[in-house]
């Protein structure tokens, strides 16, 4: 189990820094490669009718016109050691592990990524707790109850589920309980844990239900499916021809056989959306990880892109690692290979 | 321009004649600029378009929370370091330029008064130096005084330095400074020769061209005061010194913006502004969407953009008379317009210019936008809320819909009477452009014009693609759609980047169209060295005939948005200047 | 209508059918089923797969019920009759008073849990016992149906184990707690031939050693051969043949119980070579052929007068406990074995 984890702990290391590089060269290569000159990729960071010299003063401030070798070196650095950026009359210090300066925000990256982090871990975990126990129940349930009302209404709601965008449950939920029923908080009220616990929890109801909806509704359908499989296995067989009252059989032996994949899936889902849950912090107004880097991407502010989708893959890398050594302690079989 | 609401501001000059103004001809609200700004008609009985001509809901009651949203982020809440037109209205709130507009809606509004300045600039004989004396005993938030130097570091720092490039950087066009540095670099003031301060309270600007309308660039908030050591770069936007009725309590960049009463402002010295509620609150970054929701049930006040609702509510708000009283449908700066390239055959010819302009239905190329309640349809470059503007149509048609018979002949005579081909150039990431593109190409092929639509890229529009004129040359790009709002609304603001053909860059170009026309050159040049403002509007009148003569300008729309005042929102007037509600006079019913 | 008196044999099925309702029309997987069986007797139900074998175990176990199953007939297992019992009665039987062990044991138990998990949960939920009792009951019954150091196999998952002790630990979880009945459903299928033979071995001395009712299920005569007591043929949910080994084995009279025996694997024979293959394949058990349903397959069916095709033949006593399901008389079908089947297979 060691060396599991051990061989685990290095393959995410080494695919974090194929990342960092697939991602720098997506920023940086590609763009030089398709005829995007320095000063073009400066023009990005200044203002319109900037003076050449302007252009040339953030073409020197950004290092763009170093060899791109040297402008990786620099970032691959900055993210072991930090290092420093002109605001005008100071300096701006950007420790490491340094993901880069926002020009934008006037700030180093790392720290307005740590700034999003809680929002979007309450709103992912909140919404994934939801997710997984109402849409595991119902995907239980309906297979147990396969074919009848009770299941094929579940699963019409579930078809919808996958299918309706969050922009429009999301508007349409805001419309009805905040709007015009005012049961709960409009968009935009999101409030720090730690600053009113009450008000936290008031602002993301809608918002985890949301994004839970549409999650529960996969994952619904996905036990629904893997439930009606694993009851017909073998084992299941063996398990009521000991006598195992139904319950047992479902809740220990199908269940558990059931959730083994679902939780790969969840582990990966859940790391997704630490990454940032984009759509549904948009129509929600909530300031995480995916609005900062949607906010980015129309802003054209490239140093926080890049510095998310890195905290990103780092997330799906964690998720990934979590989930496989979670998967050999619940399937036995695993810890062999 | 490329902010779409980056402000016309208007530099009217102190003189400037109201009667040629620029509210003339706006829709809906109808008569405009009657000045009278304090009829004070109660909530109750306001009807669409109300804030547009009066002050609805008005009250001097103080305090409340006064809230507002925004969709987007600021490029940055420094004053000297922003091109958003909402901003240059909201920064006043805790910056005081040397010059501010009257507080009043219609044509009044576009008056320029002095504010942190005692009076208006003393020019010189020679035109080439402006003199402001500012106001004594004028305290920033921590209680020291503002002094002369403070403003020419203000205009140091923005206009001179790499680190500062969000804002426009008109002061170092005009200003005789020499190759100066830039703050950051040249520590020593003294060696910005472009201002002069005699002593603490007077300015000297010194310019290297006469400038007539220079009362409008010391309108624009970069020319509010900066302690030189407060200053800490593109960092300041956080703890800006406040001159205004509030100051800063916390800025988190792209979260939220916070402001509450600032004690050392001396309502004395300040005409233009109130101090009605106890704090603002913004929030960035907020779902659109959504924001119309909290809009339309009261639970934020303004839209801070200022740029209109979004398409869902519009419907809403148009189809609901209760709501649509509370609503307002200013115009924007902006012209949205095609422009031909008359380097690009066949449009060298100007009658194969005049055929597109005969072919194009508008009424069809309205509708992208909105529909009427999105922009009034256009027939001139200049904007009938820029000053100098006087409506004409030099290719006129029946209800605006094209006149095939008059482009055929127009193709005849350009040597064309079959059509021909060329290509449409098109932000392709803007829906509704694309959608203009679509119609115009309808329109064309009617006459047997085959245009092809290519769609380029917003971020490099200007630097890579239809403002770069050997790309245009070699893509054959005959049509270019774009649009265009002015940082002043007077002729020459509005005018002067799209059809001065001195100003073709090779890059980063405006005047796509490559119009390089000597009779209007001059005219441009004629018109920014006329003192008398009557003369001067007259010869921006001019310049825009010569423009349509031309052919190559055809407008689309003069653009109109749709804003909307909750019934909570007390105080509230359209100010012209900036097409959009006067932050600084809003309160709250509590 | 009279309550049918409990029979004195300690299993008996009357007239047991088992019918699936599905899209494509009714599977009638056993179809009139009886048969009796006494305690520390073993009998051996031989059938290809689809025949019903397999099915006839679920429902005597009472597997079937609360699905969709249509059940009737009786099933009296010492003296009670389960189809009308309660599911949960009957699920109180269950690996107590009857146990199955079940053929490829590796999908036939959990794989997440310890083989000695799986005994301890059987043996618990009949018995209210500390885990440590049990497990200790665990290990007992590993050690006895001959695991090696089965304190420590006790806690293998089923993957760790070779499919040879794997059947060992599957016949350990079904006598956990004794159970009065044993079925074992192609108990051998899945091993190699020592390997078989010594599960085989096992099974018996255990079934001795608890003087238990076995019912073995295969589709290999040579299993039952050394099993059982009586041996049942099956063919498409009925019984074709009946008898004791002897007669099975030695006077055989219908045609596909001939066919089963040419089909029996041999020592002295390669696996893959058969004697007397059966052509064909089972009948569906939705459309069953009409008159005999072994017709079609059948090599004899011309010398049935024509109502091989028209009428089913009814199960008639051939000689003293020896039951046949055919149409030829009965001189003819030992004709034939005794000349004609018998010869060929000697001679092989």
């Amino acid at each position: 189990m060691v060396a599991f984890i051990v061989r685990r702990v290095v393959a995410a290391v080494l695919m974090l820094a194929i990342v960092s590089m697939a991602t720098f060269a997506i920023f940086f290569l590609i763009p030089r490669a398709l005829g995007q000159t320095p000063e073009g990729m400066a023009s990005r960071y200044v203002g319109r009718d900037a003076t050449p010299e302007a252009i040339q003063g953030a073409v020197k401030r950004l290092h763009l016109d170093d060899p791109l070798l040297v402008q990786y070196a620099r970032f691959a650095k900055g993210i072991v050691a930090g290092q420093d950026y002109s605001l005008g009359p100071r300096k701006a210090e950007c420790p490491a592990p340094c993901f880069g300066f926002s020009f934008n925000n006037n700030q180093p990256v790392w720290p307005t990524l740590l700034d999003r982090l809680p929002a979007t871990i309450s709103l992912a975990v909140g919404a994934a707790v939801i997710w997984l126990v109402s849409g595991v129940s119902i995907g239980v349930i309906s297979a147990l109850r396969r074919g009848t009302v009770l299941d094929r209404s579940a699963m019409t709601v579930a078809l919808a589920g996958v299918s309706l965008p969050i922009y429009f449950t999301g508007l349409v939920s805001l419309s009805v309980f905040a709007y015009t029923l005012g049961i709960f908080p409009g968009g935009g009220t999101y409030t720090a844990i730690t600053d009113d616990p009450v008000m936290w929890f008031q602002a993301l109801v809608l918002p985890w239900i949301t994004l839970a909806f549409l999650y529960a509704a996969l994952y619904a359908r996905l036990t629904r499916a893997g439930m009606l499989e694993t009851m017909g296995e073998d084992y299941i067989r063996t398990a009521r021809a000991k006598g195992l009252k139904e319950r047992t059989v479902v809740t220990k032996h199908a269940l558990r056989a059931t959730l083994t994949p679902i939780l790969t899936i969840f582990g990966l889902d859940v790391g997704l959306l630490l990454g940032g849950a984009v759509l549904t912090e948009s129509t929600f107004s909530i300031p995480g990880i995916g609005k900062l880097v949607i906010d980015a991407i129309r802003g054209n502010d490239l140093p926080v892109v890049l510095g998310v989708t890195l905290f990103a893959a780092f997330f799906i890398v964690l998720a990934n690692f979590i989930v496989d050594v979670l998967y050999a302690v619940v399937d036995p079989r695993v810890r062999l290979s | 321009m490329r902010k779409t609401n980056a402000l016309a501001l208007a530099a009217l000059g102190t003189a400037l004649t109201m009667g040629l103004a620029a509210c003339g001809g706006t829709a809906g609200g109808g008569n405009t600029g009657t000045g009278n700004q304090s009829t004070g008609a109660a909530s109750a009985g306001a009807k669409h378009n109300d804030a547009y001509t009066k002050v609805v809901n008005a009250s001097d009651a103080k305090g409340g929370t006064l809230k507002f949203a925004l969709s987007d982020e600021p490029d940055s809440m420094d004053p000297g370091n922003t091109y958003y037109a909402w901003n240059w209205n909201f920064s006043r709130l805790y910056a005081r330029p040397l010059m501010t507009y009257v507080p009043a809606p219609g044509d009044e509004g576009l008056k320029l008064v002095p504010d942190l300045a005692e009076g208006p600039g003393e020019v010189s004989d020679d035109g080439k130096t402006w003199t402001y004396k500012i106001k004594k005993g004028i305290k920033y938030d921590d209680g020291t005084e503002v002094k002369a130097a403070d403003v020419k570091y203000a205009i140091a720092r923005s206009n001179f330095t790499d680190e500062l490039t969000d804002g426009p950087k008109y002061f170092a066009e005009y200003l005789d400074a020499g190759d100066y540095k830039g703050p950051y670099k040249d520590k020593n003031l003294d060696d910005f020769k472009g201002i002069e301060t005699p002593d603490d309270y007077t300015v000297v600007f010194k310019l290297k061209a006469p400038f007539s309308e220079f009362d409008f660039l010391v309108a624009n908030p970069q020319s509010a005061p900066v302690p030189q050591a407060k200053d800490t770069g593109i960092d300041y936007e956080k703890t800006v010194a406040s001159t205004g009725p509030y100051k800063i309590e916390s800025h988190e960049v792209g979260k939220h913006f916070h402001l509450v009463k600032n004690e050392n402002w001396d309502p004395a010295t300040d005409t233009t502004r109130k101090q009605l509620p106890d704090r603002i609150e913004v929030q960035f970054k907020q779902n659109a969407e959504d924001i119309d929701q909290r809009l339309l049930s009261g639970q934020i006040h303004v839209d801070l953009a200022g740029t209109g609702v979004q398409t869902a509510a519009r419907a809403k708000i148009v189809a609901d008379p209760k709501l649509k009283d509370s609503s307002d449908n200013p115009f924007t700066p902006f012209n949205r317009y095609a422009m031909m390239s008359v380097n690009v055959k066949p449009f060298d010819n100007i009658d194969c210019r005049k055929a597109v302009q005969y072919a194009t239905d508008k009424v069809a190329t309205q509708t992208p936008w909105g529909g009427p309640l999105g922009g009034e349809i256009g027939t001139t470059a200049m904007t009938p809320t820029t000053v100098g503007y006087k409506q004409f149509d030099l290719y006129p048609s029946t209800d605006h819909k094209g006149d095939v018979a008059k482009a055929k002949e127009h193709l005849t005579a350009c040597g064309q009477p079959n059509g021909f081909e060329t290509n449409i150039a098109v932000r392709g990431d803007r829906t509704k452009e694309v959608q203009v593109a679509e119609a115009l190409q309808a329109s064309l092929d009617k006459v047997g014009i085959k245009a092809t639509i290519k769609k380029y890229p917003s971020g490099d529009w200007s630097a890579q693609y239809a403002g770069k004129p050997d790309f245009v040359h070699k893509n054959n790009l005959g049509i270019m759609i774009a649009g265009w709002g002015s940082d002043w609304p007077s002729g020459f603001g509005f005018l002067s980047q799209l059809v001065d053909g001195r100003f073709i860059k090779p890059s980063g170009n405006y005047n796509m169209m490559e119009l390089n026309d000597k009779a209007i050159n001059d005219l441009l040049d004629k018109g920014i060295q006329t003192t008398d403002a009557a003369e001067r509007n007259e010869i921006w009148s001019q310049v825009d005939q010569k423009v349509m003569e031309s052919a190559a300008f055809m407008s689309f729309v003069y653009e109109k948005t749709l804003i909307f005042r909750p019934s909570n929102l007390t105080n509230v007037y359209v100010h012209p200047a900036y097409g959009m509600y006067d932050y600084t006079w809003l309160g709250v019913q509590q | 209508m009279t309550t049918p008196l409990p029979p004195e044999s300690f299993l008996e099925l009357r007239d047991l059918r088992i019918h699936f309702p599905t899209e494509d029309g009714l599977v009638k997987s056993v179809d009139g089923l009886s048969f009796k069986l006494d305690r520390g007797k073993t009998l051996g139900i031989v059938g290809e797969s689809g025949s019903g074998k397999s099915v006839t175990s679920l429902g005597i176990l009472g597997l079937h019920k609360g699905g969709r199953a249509r059940i009737s007939g009786e099933i009296w297992l010492d003296g009670e009759e389960l189809v009308s019992a309660g599911q949960d009665h009957v699920r109180k039987l269950r690996g107590k008073k009857m146990a199955m062990i079940f053929q490829d044991p590796l999908s036939a138990m959990h794989p997440y849990y310890t083989v000695g998990a799986q005994i301890i949960e059987a043996y618990r939920i009949h018995h209210d016992v500390s885990k440590a009792v049990a497990r200790k009951h665990a290990i007992d019954l590993l050690g006895r149906v001959g695991i090696p150091q089965p304190d420590r196999r006790v806690d293998s998952y089923p993957h760790e184990f070779s499919g040879g002790m794997r059947q060992r630990a599957m016949i350990a979880m079904a006598l956990s707690c004794d159970p009065e009945l044993l079925i074992a459903d192609e108990p051998t299928t899945a091993l190699d031939v020592t390997v078989q033979a010594q599960i085989l071995d096992l099974m018996l001395d255990l079934q001795r050693e608890f003087n238990s009712a076995l019912i073995v299920i295969t589709h290999d005569l040579g299993v039952v051969a050394e099993l059982s007591d009586d041996i049942l043929v099956m063919y498409a949910g009925r019984c074709v043949e009946y008898g004791t080994a002897e007669d099975i084995f030695y006077r055989p009279e219908h045609p596909y119980t001939w066919g089963l025996l040419g089909s029996m694997p041999r020592l002295d024979r390669e696996p893959t070579e058969r004697l007397l293959p059966i052509k064909g394949s089972p009948p569906s058990l939705i459309n069953v052929p009409a008159g005999c349903a072994f017709n079609p397959r059948c090599t004899y069916a011309d010398r049935t007068g024509g109502k091989a095709t028209t009428e089913m033949p009814q199960l008639l006593e051939t000689d003293g406990g020896h039951l046949v399901r055919c149409h030829m008389p009965r001189a003819e079908r030992r004709s034939i074995w005794e000349n004609e089947i018998k010869p060929m297979m000697e001679s092989a």
